[in-house]
């Protein structure tokens, strides 16, 4: 966005001292744009960019972001933002204000895909002498997909201009990639051929392992295809790796997810001993707060969106675990000691709360959406790592931590231990064993609200959401050992992984099937999970 | 000793009561009343249909209340009869044999998943009552007791492949959706129509995966790979509804674009729509028979008085509510032609039927009990709405058995008398399948 | 010696039992088939399908309760005996409709016609004839809980560790079954069904013998389990239910006591299944959800854990509910359930049945029955001897 500000900034500069030389000339095709459907939109956006004016550059855009218009009275195609209730028209080349307009005196020039497509190849084209590195670098992308033969000319006079080496690399295998493809392929000497195989080789991804293999099945010379084909085996070799350690991150991210949902539970469940069936609802609640604390963004602060996610974790923390807290003072405090009756009072309050949220909340999904700090993705080497999956896995861990910080290294935590390993003494010692059962079970509840923030990024905000995740979360805490934070750590990542290995070749059904079945034949070995507890305190 | 045997005789006493207290109750039969007419409404308004489902029990209440503001139907009342099969299939069946020889309706509005629809199939046949069904489906049935207001195979797969073939070029198909009926049956039928067309089977990729599932990492990894073979690529995405926001969530987290990997969903409405960010999904696309963006005055009505209604102005319309509306006015019309509710006499009066659909054209009851309507493509909008991008020309009738498989094409389905068959074979003349 | 064995477990509580079930197996058809339909003491058919579907699941919850009551399993996947009981009956139904079908396939079921499969797979061979799917309803669950429990018991898994494995088990198996590629219809699982034994499913007479002949294996069941109970094995299973460690430090083999218990309780879930599945006419793979394992402990617990009568009563009062209130309230239900199963945890510990023994203990003072006390959790746990 910023990048198309700057843009359209130095373009205006342009735009002021040219506009009377080339508005003429574009007038007409402009005015195309807003006639024949679909396809006469497209007609006239290859002629504008076959022009090759920079001045056609904003009108290409407003068309891109849907703000060109056709005045209906007259037919003029304008640009057009909502302002109110009313449109504010300005003139696509010249910039010049043509007042307002209600909604219904005009017309939206619509777009479809092929349109979008063409926009971006044109986009593309034009954009290569921008004075903005960023701008030149996207459109020598854009020119690499769409291998627009057209582009070609001025491909060549900007990579012999080009100073940037990020870029010119960009421009060179956009070069490439016309070359081979297009049809001066037959007219090349072997020799660049060569050198254009030798530019997409560096590039190195699947991209442009297409075009090598293109040119290894091309009638290019016997040895350029030949070096095209061992082109093409290295790079297969390397994304071969690239995508095993890609799955290593899948499985990670995946147990991540686990690790979040479970933490919760191995607070309430591991240490506390109470078989929580509503641990998957306080995930739920969680990520009904952060829908909350978003419609309160939205309304009353919509600049300040992206902070919405941190005012929700807090506040995900405190509704979730102060619906804990009730749910253990007016339920759980009867049952201790009777873990398997805390199974079905707890599943009971499950299904009261689900029903709660669907009457309250309706039972379509709500909308959670991501801050611009979670959205996209971005490189590493041969890795694609999207925003949202990262921070997912940094949050997971972060939570651990500080889970294992406040039990292990606070008073809070002492008094927890002391109460979970011998609560008539810790009651003798002058612990609130009470006030200590119910903040516990707070805790737990919180953390699975926590967990309710993460998941509302990636999975449905609906009245089911918990139910999703309660089993896997048993399963991983059984996995690991009740009772043992860094069991459930170990559980989840090593779930994660497994599933996700499994799930190229067993097809993700067979692949959970197998995983349920490992972890059956697993307790078997080691009847109390990965990381038993010793002791008198085991049987739960 | 004398405690013990008090507290056990306690309890089997109580036991015997309310055994006999139940057979007393259930025996009592039902007090119908005369002056209205019983409608039942059976949709899922718990567990996990219930996101789809509730939605469709709202519209029926409204048209309804709307047919009774009218005056109702043949000068009685009608009266919506509600119960929650909470997405449970046996209690399905169970709940349409309650609403059928408890309540007395004479007609049911029901169901959305094909299971729920075969698990009350046979009830609607033993009970001779008339069901409803609102929502697209795989096809490969037509019962005499059910009218099928949804879209089949033919109504929305195949020309949403045809218009990625003729206006995107696809060449190479992803086919990806969840693993039950529906998706398996319209991916045997676009597999065996994309070979017709002459896509070579190496270009084609299945991939299935369970229901709700929510982590599609490597499956769009994967879509990704296969789309980057140098042939233009498309996404058919039979994914069922609470998987869908996971999916998409995925797609636009790890960039794959419309204008490059397009993906058309058959299961993806503006209700499924509600629940994400829509921007990075700008120009995937959707077929359906209905949306909500269509701008007929009808549909302006509908959405209005729909909002009103809901009493919430960001409640969404999608397809199966649009065949609700169908459904409902069809049956009106048949019983008002029929002169009674008599399920027989309403089955004959239905065939033949039209009443005006919210795309602007009327659609029809054809003999086989699916109807005619237009095909839509559209675009999602960053708004969460579709911009229709191609309709077809005219009216899709439903074709029931599927044209592209091999055990099914030589099929049809024609209600009216005399033939009266679900499974006419038009090779060997006979009423009955295959009959090989 | 059989005879004895039967008669053993009979006590006035069972007898009661019995006696009920007869007046069912004889007052249902009556007032069913000959009873005039305006008469106020008609039984409308739906009722008897209704009726019978809670009987099942009230010997759903009668094996339940003998391995949670008696022997301190808790099993959160009995509804996998159960399912795959239904199952077999389920094959043996669809093998029966023949080129009924819509495809008229004399010998494929509809849903492998239109996944075109050429010939039926090697483990649907047998399932024409009854004799051999009814071989089956035992069979299968038997020889799955023998192979489960085997290895469970031997390894000594116990406590929550078993159950949440019996919750993998069953989730396992409603993934695998939800697969079309595994031959049992995927999702849509088996429906459509036409006859049984050549008599026609839909008929008045089929599906009142179908009531009589689910009244006749509850109460078989039921004396089953209340003989196993009564013998000296009972006994065995009891006094491992409260202290396993001991019963195996007196030399008994424990495991064996458990797996005899469990398989035999997993071979009746199969038996409830197959009675199931004719009378609501479908079985798929919803029927393995890991809730309805769960929602089948709770039906015991409301009725009452380790009493027989209460899993039978739990069952049908639960399910008689769920009936009402989902037609009654149907979008308040929940609540009710949901508030249902924690008052009855709160103030019923020993269920419905247990309910005149608190009374009656309330009455001579009103402080000494007050709710029970906080327990710490590991306190208990010592009491067991870890």
């Amino acid at each position: 966005m910023r990048r198309a500000l700057r843009w359209l900034m130095a373009v205006c500069v342009v735009v002021a001292t040219s506009t009377a030389v080339y508005a003429a000339d574009l007038r007409p095709l402009v005015q195309a744009l807003g006639s024949g459907g679909y396809s006469g939109t497209e007609k006239a956006l290859v002629q504008l960019s076959e022009a090759g004016d920079p001045a056609a550059v904003p009108v290409i855009e407003a068309l891109q972001a849907g703000d060109l218009y056709v005045r209906k009275a007259d037919g003029t195609v304008v640009i057009a933002r909502k302002a109110g209730d009313a449109f504010t028209l300005t003139d696509p080349l010249t910039r010049a204000a043509l007042g307002d307009a209600p909604a219904a005196a005009v017309e939206k020039i619509r777009i479809n895909n092929s349109l979008r497509r063409a926009i971006s190849a044109s986009l593309g084209a034009l954009t290569l002498m921008s004075s903005d590195a960023g701008v030149r670098r996207s459109a020598a992308d854009a020119v690499f997909k769409s291998r627009d033969a057209s582009a070609l000319e001025t491909l060549t006079a900007a990579i012999a201009k080009e100073q940037d080496k990020g870029v010119r690399a960009a421009m060179e295998q956009a070069r490439a990639a016309i070359l081979l493809t297009g049809e001066a392929a037959s007219k090349m000497t072997d020799a660049e051929i060569q050198a254009a195989t030798d530019t997409l080789t560096a590039r190195g991804d699947r991209d442009a392992l297409v075009l090598l293999n293109m040119v290894a099945g091309s009638g290019a010379s016997d040895t350029t295809k030949r070096s095209a084909a061992a082109a093409v085996s290295t790079l297969e070799q390397k994304l071969a790796f690239w995508a095993a350690l890609q799955n290593l991150w899948y499985g990670l991210s995946l147990g991540s997810v686990l690790l979040l949902a479970a933490i919760g539970l191995a607070v309430t469940f591991g240490v506390m001993g109470v078989i929580n069936m509503a641990h998957g609802e306080m995930v739920m609640i969680g990520a009904y707060t952060t829908f909350l604390v978003q419609e309160f963004f939205r309304a009353h602060a919509p600049g300040l969106f992206d902070l919405s996610i941190l005012v929700a974790l807090p506040a995900a923390f405190l509704v979730s675990g102060g619906v804990g807290i009730v749910i253990e003072r007016s339920v759980i405090r009867w049952l201790y000691g009777r873990p398997l009756e805390t199974l079905l009072a707890t599943w009971g309050l499950s299904l009261a709360l689900q029903q709660a949220v669907r009457s309250i909340f309706g039972p379509t999904n709500r909308e959670v959406g991501a801050p611009s700090w979670m959205s996209g993705a971005f490189e590493l080497g041969g890795l694609t790592i999207t925003y949202g999956r990262l921070w997912i896995v940094i949050f997971a861990f972060a939570v651990f931590a500080a889970l294992l910080v406040a039990l292990k290294r606070t008073w809070f935590g002492l008094s927890i231990r002391a109460v979970t390993q011998n609560r008539p003494m810790a009651n003798a010692m002058g612990i609130r064993t009470a006030r200590v059962d119910a903040l516990t079970f707070g805790l737990g509840s919180g953390i699975a609200g926590l967990a309710g923030v993460a998941l509302s990024q990636i999975d449905n905000v609906s009245p089911n959401l918990g139910q999703g995740y309660i089993l896997d979360s048993f399963m991983v805490v059984v996995f690991g050992g009740v009772g043992n934070l860094w069991g459930t750590l170990v559980g989840a990542l090593t779930l994660g992984t497994m599933n996700k290995f499994l799930e190229p070749y067993a097809g993700a059904v067979l692949g959970k099937i197998l995983v349920l079945i490992f972890i059956i034949l697993f307790i078997q070995r080691r009847p109390r999970g990965l990381f038993a507890l010793k002791g008198r305190a085991v049987e739960v | 000793m004398r405690t013990k045997h008090l507290t056990s005789s306690f309890g089997i006493s109580a036991l015997a009561g309310l055994a006999m207290g139940a057979m007393a109750s259930f025996a009592m039969p039902a007090q119908a009343a005369d002056d209205t007419i019983k409608v039942g409404i059976l949709h899922s308004l718990s567990g996990t249909m219930a996101i789809s489902e509730t939605t469709l029990k709202d519209v029926m209440l409204m048209l309804i209340d709307d047919q009774n503001k009218k005056g109702g139907l043949l000068g009685k009342k009608l009266e919506p009869v509600v119960v929650d099969p909470a997405s449970n299939w046996p209690l399905f069946a169970e709940k349409a044999r309650e609403l059928i020889s408890k309540d007395k309706v004479s007609a049911v509005f029901g169901c959305w998943t094909s299971v729920s629809r075969k698990s009350v199939l046979p009830v609607f046949e033993e009970l001779n009552n008339i069901l409803f069904y609102p929502v697209q489906y795989e096809g490969e049935e037509s019962s005499r007791n059910v009218f099928y207001t949804g879209a089949a195979p033919n109504q929305q797969a195949i020309p949403a492949v045809d218009y990625l073939m003729q206006k995107e070029k696809v060449q190479r198909w992803v086919l990806a959706g969840t693993d039950y009926v529906y998706p398996r049956t319209t991916n045997k039928i676009l597999e065996a129509y994309l070979k017709s067309k002459g896509v070579k089977p190496e270009d084609i990729m299945i991939n299935y995966t369970p229901f709700g599932h929510s982590d599609w990492q490597s499956i769009v990894a994967d879509i990704k790979k296969f789309g980057s073979a140098g042939k233009k690529t498309a996404v058919v995405s039979t994914i069922n509804g609470d998987a869908n926001v996971p999916f998409y969530k995925e797609l636009g987290n790890q960039g794959v674009k419309a204008q490059d990997i397009p993906v058309v969903a058959f299961s993806v409405g503006e209700e499924e729509l509600a629940g994400i960010d829509t921007k990075p999904l700008l120009g995937h696309l959707a077929a359906w028979n209905y949306f909500q963006s269509v701008e007929t005055p009808a549909n302006a009505e509908f959405i209005k008085e729909w909002k009103a209604f809901t009493k919430n102005d960001k409640r969404v319309t999608n397809d199966p509510m649009e065949a609700h509306y169908i459904g409902f006015n069809m049956w009106v019309k048949a019983v008002e032609a029929a002169g009674t509710t008599d399920p027989d006499k309403v089955i004959d009066a239905m065939v033949g039927v039209a009443v005006p659909n919210l795309t602007g054209g009327y659609s029809a009851m054809l003999p086989n009990h699916h109807i005619t309507k237009p095909v839509l493509i559209g675009e999602v909008q960053e708004n969460g709405q579709f911009d229709v991008v191609s309709k077809t020309s005219g009216l899709v009738p439903g074709d029931e058995w599927s044209d592209y498989l091999p055990d099914s094409k030589d099929l049809i389905a024609d209600w009216r008398k005399p033939m009266s068959c679900g499974n006419f074979n038009v090779k060997t003349g006979k009423c009955g399948g295959k009959g090989s | 010696m059989l005879l004895r064995f039967f008669l053993m477990g009979l006590d006035r509580k069972a007898g009661i039992v019995l006696t009920i079930l007869a007046i069912l197996a004889v007052a249902v058809p009556v007032m069913t088939l000959w009873v005039p339909a305006d008469s106020p003491f008609h039984l409308s058919v739906f009722t008897v399908s209704l009726l019978g579907k809670y009987l099942c699941f009230a010997l759903l919850a009668l094996a339940l309760d003998l391995v949670w009551g008696y022997c301190g399993i808790l099993s959160l996947g009995h509804a996998a005996f159960f399912a795959i009981g239904g199952y077999a009956m389920g094959m043996y139904l669809m093998r029966q409709i023949g080129p009924r079908g819509v495809y008229g396939n004399p010998v494929l079921p509809d849903f492998m016609v239109f996944l075109n499969w050429k010939e039926l797979p090697w483990y649907w061979l047998g399932f024409d004839q009854f004799w051999f799917a009814a071989i089956m309803v035992l069979v299968v669950p038997g020889a799955l809980a023998f192979a489960f429990g085997w290895f469970a018991f031997r390894s000594r898994v116990t406590g929550v560790y078993l159950s949440i494995i019996t919750q993998a088990l069953t989730f396992a198996l409603l993934l695998a079954f939800f697969r079309n590629d595994m031959g049992f219809g995927g999702n849509n699982g088996l429906t459509d069904f036409k006859d049984i034994l050549g008599y026609d499913i839909q008929a008045d007479t089929t599906r009142v013998a179908l009531f009589v002949a689910t009244v006749a294996a509850l109460a078989l069941s039921y004396m089953i389990a209340s003989g196993v109970i009564a013998s000296k094995l009972g006994k065995v299973l009891v006094a491992l239910r409260d202290a396993e460690s001991r019963v195996r430090f007196m030399g008994y083999d424990t495991e064996s006591y458990k797996l005899f218990a469990w398989t035999l309780s997993a071979c009746m879930a199969g038996v409830a299944g197959a009675l199931y599945v004719p009378q609501v006419g479908i079985i798929n793979p919803s029927e393995f959800a890991p809730a309805s394992s769960i929602e089948a402990v709770i039906w015991v617990a409301v009725g009452g854990r380790g009493t027989l009568a209460g899993a039978i009563l739990g069952a049908v009062l639960v399910n008689m509910g769920k009936s009402y209130f989902t037609g009654a309230l149907p979008e308040l239900w929940l609540f009710a359930l949901g508030g249902l199963f924690v008052a009855v945890t709160l103030f019923l510990p020993k269920g419905l049945l247990g309910l005149g023994g608190q009374l009656k203990a309330k009455l001579p003072g009103r402080k000494t029955a007050a709710l029970p006390n906080v327990q710490p959790a590991n306190h208990t746990a010592d009491q067991k001897g870890a």
